[in-house]
């Protein structure tokens, strides 16, 4: 393992991000408090708790899920593909370091990226509604499990796209539907029935399904099936990543 | 000296079926500065990508100090340095840092008083805490050549490295290149500019079309290919070459003011004596006499086209 690379890598990309820290910063908290304002305290005052879940709180987790997601893919896409983009991939690509090292910098530092801004909205909830997490670590691992898939997620987003538009292609048209339609905003047993089968066929559902037992205990889908779906859908990003490397696909020529 | 870098004919075809390298054989010795010369479109910087990583090879076998480039990927290039031939650079991270980053990247423990030294070396010292994008190209270009040098490589790749650089910098370039060779560094450098090659270069190789089509120690390269011209100014201009003076192939002034002799410098006889005696004979009367010998460039056009033909 090139342990130096890794670091290398990570601190690259972290520099980053604390170059542009107040935006990160500001940019999560100012939409988080908009939700509130307008889901939680607007209309949620004239919505029935769902669940027992006040609805103000219950929104928050899918709120984090939504940014956490978004960011990740975001940050990880547009890590790899601005090297790709101004030419200082071939550094990389001449360099002593294998996929996986690769893999851990940039990724690392995208779901460090994100899950920072998942703490952040958090902390912002807690101006807004009272929160009262029952399953801490829970929790956590599920935010941390999000934040590492979808930067894997994000990273072969980066690899594959061409330019800009590209790059914003997959999180506008497939992940932010499949977040809003992932019960984000409304418990699965809420939808007309067809709806709820349809839905099943949607893998964020079992993410937030999952991070929402962890702050109040109910879920739509059973905890242990939302874990397997999280742990399939990271094996299938790294899965295809390693052919990434393996083939050079869209980085070597 | 034993050869540190050994390609064996080498081949690669990009996926568009453009065949870049067609078998091309190369040993470069330890310690020297070989110069890859040949026009664009040649294969030189498709050679230096596929030793490098950046593109795999098709056929062929690459080593380095007796390692597979494929094989042993790790070893072979934490030993290599490369400069490519376009500017790219993270535009917001400042010089240090960048140069920092490589020397993670491949590798190395953090040597801040080595890399201050680089920075020294290519002048960029004070520049040290800039952003990169805030610099001129030919500074950009000096950040490239610290990032390559930043992991202490054995071999050092130089694309084009005075492309667009001003002549005081390319001194200085030049200078610095000796220094390296001085420290035991191996130089691969390609060029446009042959007398880059001419000035620091132990070795010359001529490629073209993807193939080599010579390597060879440069005095030698120059010694064998080289022709050397007499150009006699004459005080009364002539409509055309006497008939006497037509076994000597000389090439008449546009002005009819001067005539031009060329001859191998390696021939028993240059016919020198002869030619002189002879225009006398024909009643031409001589203002000036110059010798002039060709260039690596004259060479290198005469390689090429041949090769061409």
């Amino acid at each position: 393992m090139n342990f130096q690379a890794i670091a290398a890598i990570y601190t690259f990309e972290m520099a980053r991000f604390f170059r542009t820290l107040k935006q990160s910063f500001i940019s999560p908290v100012l939409s988080t408090s908009l939700y509130f304002v307008v889901f939680g305290t607007a209309i949620g005052s004239r919505m029935e708790a769902v669940d027992g879940v006040d609805y103000g709180a219950f929104i928050v987790p899918g709120l984090i899920m939504l940014s956490v997601m978004t960011q990740s893919i975001s940050n990880a896409s547009f890590g790899i593909y601005f090297p790709k983009f101004i030419g200082t991939i071939y550094e990389l690509l001449s360099a002593p370091v294998n996929f996986l090292e690769i893999v851990i910098g940039y990724v690392g530092a995208a779901a460090t990226k994100s899950l920072f801004i998942g703490l952040v909205i958090l902390g912002t909830a807690y101006l807004f509604v009272d929160l009262d997490i029952q399953h801490p670590i829970a929790m956590m691992s599920f935010l941390l499990l999000t934040c590492l898939s979808f930067s894997l997620l994000g990273f072969i987003i980066g690899i594959w796209a061409g330019n800009f538009e590209q790059l914003n292609l997959v999180p506008m048209l497939v992940v932010t539907p499949l977040v809003f339609l992932g019960g984000s905003f409304y418990a699965i047993s809420m939808l007309p029935e067809f709806w709820q089968t349809v839905t099943l066929f949607n893998p964020v559902v079992y993410l937030i399904s999952g991070f929402r037992w962890a702050f109040f205990g109910t879920a739509d889908v059973a905890i242990g099936i939302s874990l397997g779906a999280i742990g399939l859908f990271t094996l299938a990003c790294m899965g295809f990543i390693w052919w990434i490397f393996k083939t050079g696909w869209r980085i070597r020529s | 000296m034993s050869v540190i870098l050994s390609v064996q004919n080498v081949r690669k075809t990009y996926d568009g079926g453009f065949e870049a390298l067609k078998g091309a054989s190369l040993d470069i010795q330890e310690g020297e500065i070989i110069a890859l010369l040949g026009p664009n479109g040649a294969g030189k910087t498709t050679l230096i990508s596929t030793i490098c990583g950046i593109s795999s090879l098709t056929s062929g076998a690459i080593t380095v100090a007796g390692m597979d480039i494929a094989r042993d990927y790790r070893k072979v290039r934490a030993m290599i340095g490369l400069v490519p031939q376009e500017i790219a650079l993270e535009p917001f991270e400042t010089v240090i840092n960048s140069v920092r980053f490589s020397r993670g990247l491949f590798g190395k423990a953090k040597n801040e008083a080595y890399l201050d030294e680089i920075l020294k070396t290519l002048s960029l010292f004070d520049k040290k805490d800039s952003k990169v994008m805030a610099l001129s190209g030919g500074m950009k270009r000096r950040v490239l050549i610290a990032k390559a040098l930043a992991h202490e490589p054995k071999v050092l790749f130089l694309d084009e490295p005075t492309a667009g650089v001003d002549v005081e910098l390319r001194k200085d370039m030049w200078n610095t290149v000796a220094k390296l060779k001085g420290q035991g560094v191996t130089i691969i450098l390609t060029t446009h500019y042959i007398e880059e090659a001419e000035a620091i270069a132990d070795r010359i190789a001529v490629i073209n079309g993807g193939e080599i089509l010579l390597v060879e120690d440069k005095a030698a390269l120059m010694a064998r290919m080289g022709k050397k011209q007499i150009r006699i100014e004459l005080l009364e201009p002539v409509q055309e070459i006497p008939t006497k003076l037509a076994p000597y192939g000389l090439e008449l002034a546009p002005d009819g003011g001067g005539l031009t002799y060329t001859y191998d410098v390696n021939a028993e006889r240059t016919g020198i004596t002869g030619l002189l005696n002879d225009l006398q004979a024909a009643g031409l009367q001589m203002r000036d006499v110059q010798t002039q010998q060709s260039s690596l460039e004259d060479i290198f056009v005469d390689l090429v086209q041949e090769d061409g033909a």
